[in-house]
């Protein structure tokens, strides 16, 4: 099997305009006749349902939420990128691309990130028609702040929730469309199976969660915009809900899943605090731009009150091992820092787990004040987290899971080698390399909803004049009654043990093993120690209730016994890939200072995996990856 | 921590509720609101008792999904959503009685589940600025004044929980549906369509079940996101306006 990106040929930077060029084109009366299915309601999927439901499509939108203004990129904090170049600080559409690909490790695709950056500006200029409140200047003009990985102001924000107002903005679209009935909303509405007719994506099966109902829906294409999948690892960012399903179940009906081993582990959360917590909560990136990230020099200061260590005895880490970049190193090269000093011994708080991320010195430059006006909400949910005032004390962070680079294959249309099924946003692999740099989610996510797939899904629908087929097909019949069968296997293992205690335990094995650091020798333990515990989920899981109306613990059965399945995966590719790069780290490829060491030669592609049944070794594709713009040379932040 | 939970039980949304009794043993301190119930929830489990069903997502105070009412106030006591709520807020031994959001407009769907669809319909009836993507000018075409996009910012803070209606004695969603008119009646690009969008959304809350304000100032009490009751008065001068206007057919 190989792999065809569909790179238009040309010049990097004339790439996208050429394409669109020439993409194929529907006209409106041929619109109106194509019926799309895009799942999940968060910046990918509500910006795309809205725009194409603007277009003329017939819209179907789904989402487990029970709105959709409450997926989870409502919860992005920091801001999001764009090439503007309103600071005059010499950004620029190639540097947010350089910085991109970059931070990605040279493991992302080129056409793609240089496509991302192109139309980011239109992002900004489209949110603020929308009515997105971002921060602005006394003078009326947008504010910028900086984000990990990047030299230049191109972040823009709305206080800590720019996420919120993003999301908002595209649920703001979403439900004008719907009250013109070009989309049909289906709140509390869980995809469970993509149906395939004649090897084409048509539809999918889904549960109602509220009343337990699981039906069909037919269309012309299928966009699945259903998030990552950090919640492998149970304690991550994660809302409660995100989760794998949606794309894992389109892997196994044939659809490629690239780099899974991609994720990012975010430098600056709260530290866990017990066996009870149930999701680790973020403090925005944007933190770094005035917090100084620092741990005693000597173990034995660890436990002391941090105002009482004096500024000799601190240890600036980030500062003094990366000086260009310092408190802004991209995330997973801060988190790692962050890893290395607690396992010298140095970290603080409880286990020492911890490291200090202190505004004193920016609050004595600037007045609490302007930090309040910077940060309010996050000093807020700090101390309401933690009991701790960060104006007075610094704030204890530590790394935790935050974001997944890896998702499902996609061409430069952003179709999968499923033809007709798309994936958008956090659910496709494309643009992050093995690293994500802050503030490019929303953006990409925006990007992909607003201003890719309106141009790229013409490709594909104009083959499909006349191919129209219902949810009375066969095939439909067939993906109903697997679905229902495999609901109802969840119910009647009727064994002992609750949904959450599998997940906790699949979440450790994934942090010990295929976290920060990884090895071989322990990935190979990993898959034995996930294998067994599948087989303990399906002989020994315990479920009160039946299918009918709402039950959350079935819900999340069903997610986690993907999980278990997906977590094997992960660390298949993890031990495949035997380099570091990015957020991809094993310890058995560092440099003598602890950097990543990337092994070009061997590993510049893309792992694009295929499912080969029920426990079968899935196959690895590869996508190589050509570099026609950038070098790929090591990555240095010193 | 030890606590004793007076629970709200219903089967379904035609069903009967109850409270039940349950104990809550073993919490920390540190443990979330949410995380008590879940380690309630697991030792139901145990003892082969269906699970209290509730709403939660991101846990981070943001999405506005976690709805209960925690003796009697929507999300309980302190500013914030329930989700950030700690266990460190309570005495042990506390009696704590736990019900749903209860609004005319939030009918029960199961236990502490409640449907807030109408709120999404609410903001179908004008809650947007009509606007086709990849038609708007350059970011900074118009420029804003910071005290202008701060307030809008204040407005556009509402994380559309619903507390403000669950704890309005006359189930009034005037602080949800004002802030939305604020937030998009402030901007420059939100005035064009600010008539018609006040119309629409205080006649789809209507129509919705949803009382009144009658200035209990409840609703700010509780909202976590702070949004300033005063936002209620502004959107009914609004109404008021446009009412007018659109007597003397000024309003399309």
């Amino acid at each position: 099997m190989t792999l065809e990106s569909n790179i238009p040929v040309g010049p990097l930077d004339k790439k996208w305009t050429t394409y669109k060029n020439n993409a194929k084109l529907v006209s409106p009366a041929n619109k109106r006749k194509f019926e799309l299915i895009i799942v999940g309601s968060g910046l990918a999927g509500a910006s795309a349902a809205a725009t194409l439901a603007e277009q003329g499509y017939n819209v179907k939108c789904f989402c487990y939420q029970d709105s959709p203004r409450r997926a989870h990129s409502i919860a992005a904090q920091g801001g999001i990128n764009a090439a503007k170049n309103y600071q005059n600080d010499g950004d620029s559409v190639y540097r947010l691309f350089y910085d991109t690909i970059k931070g990605g490790d040279f493991r992302a695709r080129e056409a793609n990130v240089h496509r991302l950056a192109e139309v980011s500006s239109s992002i900004i200029d489209q949110c603020v028609a929308q009515g997105v409140p971002f921060a602005r200047e006394y003078g009326g003009l947008l504010d910028n702040r900086s984000f990990g990985g990047a030299q230049v102001s191109r972040t823009f924000y709305a206080r800590g929730q720019t996420g919120q107002q993003l999301l908002l903005g595209a649920y703001a679209g979403l439900s004008h469309q719907i009250a013109l009935g070009s989309v049909k909303m289906f709140p509390r509405t869980e995809m469970l199976d993509l149906v395939l007719v004649d090897g084409h994506a048509k539809g999918i099966v889904v549960r109602d969660l509220n009343t337990g109902e699981i039906t069909s829906h037919a269309a012309d294409a299928v966009l699945l915009c259903t998030g990552g999948y950090g919640n492998v690892f149970y304690l991550s960012t994660n809302a409660r809900g995100c989760n794998v399903t949606a794309t894992f179940r389109a892997h196994k009906r044939g659809a490629l899943f690239a780099n899974p081993c991609f994720t990012q582990i975010h430098p600056t959360c709260i530290p866990v605090s017990g066996d009870y917590q149930s999701k680790l909560t973020l403090m925005s990136e944007s933190l770094r731009n005035d917090g100084r990230i620092w741990v005693p020099k000597r173990k034995e200061d660890c436990g002391k009150e941090p105002s009482s260590i004096p500024e000799a005895d601190r240890d600036y880490f980030l500062e003094r091992k990366y000086p260009s970049y310092g408190n802004l190193a991209p995330r997973d090269i801060s988190s790692r820092s962050a890893k290395e000093a607690c396992d010298e011994g140095r970290g603080v708080g409880p286990g020492g787990l911890g490291v200090y991320l202190d505004f004193a010195d920016a609050i004595k430059r600037l007045g609490q004040k302007t930090i309040e006006e910077r940060y309010g909400n996050l000093f807020e949910m700090y101390q309401n987290i933690t009991g701790e005032n960060a104006y007075e004390r610094p704030m204890r962070i530590y790394p935790a899971v935050h974001y997944t680079m890896g998702g499902l294959w996609v061409d430069y249309n952003l179709m999968s080698n499923i033809p007709g099924l798309h994936v958008l946003g956090e659910a496709n692999f494309s643009d992050h390399g093995a690293n994500r740099l802050g503030a490019s989610a929303l953006m990409q996510g925006l990007a992909d909803g607003y201003f890719v797939i309106p141009y790229t899904l013409g490709n594909y629908l104009t083959t499909q004049f006349g191919k129209k087929v219902d949810a009375n097909h066969p095939a439909f019949e067939q993906a109903l009654k697997e679905t229902k069968a495999r609901v109802q296997g969840l119910i009647d293992i009727k064994g002992k043990r609750p949904v959450d205690s599998f997940h906790r335990e699949l979440g450790l094995i994934m942090w010990d093993y295929c976290g920060m650091a990884r090895s071989a020798q322990g990935l190979t333990e990993a898959i034995g120690k996930i294998q067994n515990l599948r087989k303990e989920f399906w002989s020994d899981l315990k479920l009160i209730g039946g299918a009918d109306g709402i039950n959350m613990e079935l819900e999340r059965a069903g997610r986690v016994a993907d999980f278990l399945e997906f977590g094997e995966l992960m660390c298949l590719d993890a031990l495949t890939r035997d380099e570091s790069c990015g957020g991809h780290f094993r310890t058995e490829h560092q440099t003598p200072d602890g950097e990543a060491l990337r092994d070009d030669d061997q590993y510049s592609f893309v792992s694009a995996w295929k499912h080969e049944g029920e426990g079968q070794t899935p196959t690895l594709v590869k996508e190589p990856l050509v570099y026609e713009q950038v070098k790929p040379s090591t990555r240095s932040y010193k | 921590m030890k606590f004793h939970l007076k629970v709200w039980r219903q089967k379904n949304s035609s069903s009967e509720g109850t409270l039940e009794d349950y104990t809550a043993e073993n919490v920390p301190a540190d443990a979330s609101f949410l995380e008590m119930l879940d380690i309630v929830n697991n030792n139901l489990t145990g003892k082969d008792v269906p699970p209290i069903q509730f709403d939660s997502d991101c846990r981070e105070g943001i999405c506005g999904t976690c709805s209960l009412t925690i003796n009697g106030i929507p999300h309980g006591p302190g500013r914030g959503t329930t989700c950030q709520l700690y266990m460190r807020n309570f005495r042990d031994g506390d009696t704590i009685t736990i019900e749903p959001f209860r609004a005319d407009a939030f009918p029960v769907q199961r236990d502490l589940v409640v449907d807030r669809s109408a709120f999404d319909r609410i903001i179908q009836a004008g809650g947007y600025i009509s606007e086709r993507s990849g038609s708007a000018p350059d970011a900074n075409a118009v420029p804003i004044s910071k005290t202008i996009a701060d307030k809008a910012m204040d407005a556009a803070a509402c994380i559309g929980c619903g507390a403000c209606a669950a704890a309005c004695p006359n189930g009034s969603a005037m602080l949800f549906v004002s802030a939305k008119v604020t937030h998009l009646g402030l901007l420059p690009q939100g005035k064009p369509e600010a008539d018609r969008r006040v119309l629409g959304m205080v006649r789809q809350m209507d129509k919705e079940g949803f009382g009144n304000c009658s200035n209990y100032y409840a609703c700010e009490a509780v909202c976590p996101a702070g949004v300033p009751a005063a936002y209620i008065g502004r959107m009914n001068r609004q109404y008021s306006a446009a009412s007018v206007k659109e007597m003397v057919g000024m309003t399309v």
